[in-house]
């Protein structure tokens, strides 16, 4: 009986362990192993060199790296800008549940389509003969057609956000309502001001919530490469940009590397947030 | 205001109580109604809770004790009606601004901050200067015995203890009156009565006006001046313990109360006794009883009730003219201690009585379960309940 029980358990972690090892694991170690091997310029050869690693810590390189961090901290900042408000709307202004539900609904209808259909669907609408430049034009607001709204670092930064600034309001919004709200009435009976209240109460006990939005919308910036690409028209680069480019090329042990560096990076940082925050209560 | 003695809160014994150079200001509500958007949680209120006076709103959940407390502390607006604190209307007024300070229920002590925070976070929100504020905090907490626990995080404490903070956190910002949320209902029963006890010394030494929330009527009778019952909204009955115990004014109070035997019937004839009335009522399956009150209408219904110690048991025939007596068998008999609670069913109908009587004096009677007794108590001890 006992030994059924024990085997039980065992029985129903063994799918997901075997995916794990499968297919994240084994391809993880994959790419390690690739990213010491040797490329001479048509095929890959076993090797055990760091040259790899070496081409990465060069200007061009890290310059791409750079880009990498620009986007993630500016997509990071706006998206907390615009979900904080939001999650505190949600969890304090609307009380009743269905209304909750369906405004919740309504901030998921990026996800509605494809990213692809979405990607391009902002073409007609920031391009230069697009909707945005129309209106603006129309209005008198812009003598000539914008030219950065498409294929520019504004165009990445505000695709990336319409994607990922509902990955930040959800875990904010579950921090907020879980707040009791007897602490707030505590805090004004003491005396406290409405800004007091927020500063001394709310905000810190959502800062778990902002963590955990946080590790989604730095661990999903860092990888991005089809945002990138198609809203920079290829002029703006990341690592998840050069990493595909090399595969194009079928540089694959240089790709490994940078996707080795890249992951690394992207986990010390995962580290530093859930070190600075407590975040298991919120889990 | 001083807050005197820095002495722990259970070692104060009857010190003398400290006078506070400001009186504690009286409160009144004046017909204050609380309507939410579908029922009315509170209706019509008007009370006078006396300065300095230890007040419990008692009642079971839902009778609006908590949204009357709510409303003095100003976390709930009123729907009419006015709250005055003194010569102040205070129902308009932010929580802050009423000198009243709240103990929640769950305690509602900031998790992230310190207890040493927690208790000098209303002197830093009203700007009190960082010394000034350490010094108080350290008085606060050695009042309530928690010296040493300064640096603690509220959930490393016993439940005991955070209930201490919550209260030195109130008093942190000398307030004038302190209103509390069923303080004691989170903790076990030894606690419990041992904390009430201390609650009440607090009151004493500072002169402060408590109003405190209870379902527990043992709780409102240990430590109120004056008990308030409250029932859907409504104030049923204001008075001493003393007086809700011996002269409950309704139906209600008489059951939740407690120890009383009621029985419901028509009004069959009023005579004033004095400044009191004596009232027949006829009811069904016993027969008619008479009681002592005030308010009754003959013909319409109405109730008394007997107190389980005011009866007399006896075997064998009915003595003859005794006005309030029936027939009952015993059907459980409960040891707990002092006391022993007899349970008896009229034979005649389903209705159920008890009877109380120290364990000595029950014993002395030799009664068995099974027995026909035949009880009877006077019409003094028999109370009118009009409604």
């Amino acid at each position: 009986m006992k030994t059924w029980k024990q085997l039980q358990t065992y029985l129903l972690v063994t799918p997901q362990t075997l995916v794990f090892l499968l297919f994240l694991l084994f391809p993880l170690l994959t790419i390690f192993v690739v990213s010491f091997w040797e490329f001479n310029g048509y095929a890959m050869s076993p090797a055990l060199i760091l040259g790899n690693y070496k081409a990465i810590f060069t200007p061009v390189y890290l310059a791409t790296y750079l880009n990498t961090f620009k986007f993630t901290v500016i997509v990071w900042g706006l998206a907390l800008a615009i979900a904080y408000p939001v999650a505190y709307f949600l969890a304090f202004h609307i009380h009743d549940l269905r209304w909750q539900i369906g405004l919740f609904v309504l901030c998921t209808i990026p996800f509605f389509t494809s990213n692809i259909i979405r990607m391009i669907s902002w073409i007609p609408f920031l391009g230069r003969e697009g909707i945005l430049n129309q209106v603006l034009l129309n209005l008198g607001i812009v003598q000539a057609p914008v030219d950065i709204f498409l294929y520019s670092d504004f165009a990445v930064v505000l695709a990336m956000l319409h994607l990922y600034t509902l990955f930040m309001v959800v875990p904010i919004f579950n921090s907020l309502v879980r707040i009791d709200r007897d602490l707030i009435a505590a805090a004004l009976d003491s005396g406290a001001s409405g800004l007091q209240v927020f500063k001394e109460v709310v905000l810190p006990l959502s800062l778990p919530g902002i963590a955990i939005g946080s590790i989604f919308i730095v661990t999903l910036v860092m990888g991005e490469f089809t945002t990138v690409r198609l809203m920079s028209g290829g002029q703006a680069s990341s690592v998840g940009s050069a990493i595909r480019n090399q595969i194009g090329s079928l540089q694959y042990p240089q790709a490994s590397a940078n996707a080795v560096i890249l992951l690394l990076v992207t986990l010390a940082i995962v580290v530093g947030i859930m070190r600075t925050f407590d975040i298991r209560k919120e889990l | 205001m001083t807050l005197g003695t820095s002495t722990p809160l259970s070692a104060t014994g009857n010190a003398s109580p400290v006078e506070p150079a400001t009186a504690s200001p009286g409160i009144a509500l004046r017909s204050v109604t609380k309507m939410y958007s579908n029922a009315i949680a509170v209706e019509n209120l008007t009370l006078d809770i006396p300065a300095g006076s230890y007040c419990c709103l008692l009642g079971p959940s839902g009778c609006g004790k908590t949204t009357t407390l709510r409303m003095l502390a100003g976390h709930e607006a009123v729907s009419s009606g006015e709250i005055w604190m003194g010569d102040r209307r205070v129902d308009a007024l932010p929580p802050a601004k009423r000198d009243t300070a709240m103990v929640f229920q769950n305690y509602a002590l900031f998790p992230h901050k310190s207890v040493r925070e927690n208790v000098g976070f209303g002197l830093k929100m009203r700007g009190v200067a960082k010394r000034e504020r350490a010094a108080r905090v350290a008085e606060m907490l050695a009042l309530v015995g928690l010296a040493e626990f300064g640096d603690r995080r509220p959930t490393q404490l016993s439940g005991g203890q955070q209930q201490r903070v919550a209260l030195a956190r109130a008093l942190a910002t000398r307030p004038q009156v302190l209103l509390l949320d069923e303080p004691l209902s989170a903790l076990d029963e030894s606690l419990r009565v041992k904390t009430r006890s201390e609650l009440r010394k607090l009151q004493r030494q500072f002169g402060l006006t408590f109003v405190q929330v209870t379902h527990a009527q043992d709780e409102a009778f240990s430590l109120a001046d004056f008990i308030v019952v409250m029932d859907h909204g409504r104030v049923d009955q204001v008075g001493t313990a003393a007086a809700v115990y011996h002269q409950p004014a309704s139906v209600f109070v008489a059951d939740f109360v407690g120890d009383n035997n009621i029985f419901a019937g028509q009004v069959l004839s009023c005579e004033p006794v004095g400044d009191r009335e004596r009232v027949q009522l006829a009811v069904e399956g016993v027969g008619s009883l008479v009681a002592t009150g005030a308010g009754g209408i003959v013909g319409h219904q109405a109730a008394c009730c007997v107190r389980a110690d005011q009866m007399q048991l006896a075997v064998g025939d009915r003595p003859p003219h005794a006005p309030n007596q029936l027939s009952a068998r015993i059907t459980a008999i409960e040891f707990t201690g002092y006391v022993t609670r007899v349970l008896l069913r009229l034979p005649n109908n389903s209705q159920e009585l008890l009877y109380k009587a120290r364990t000595e004096d029950w014993l002395a009677t030799g009664y068995q379960e099974g027995q026909l007794l035949n009880l009877s108590w006077s019409p003094d001890a028999c109370i009118f309940l009009p409604h």
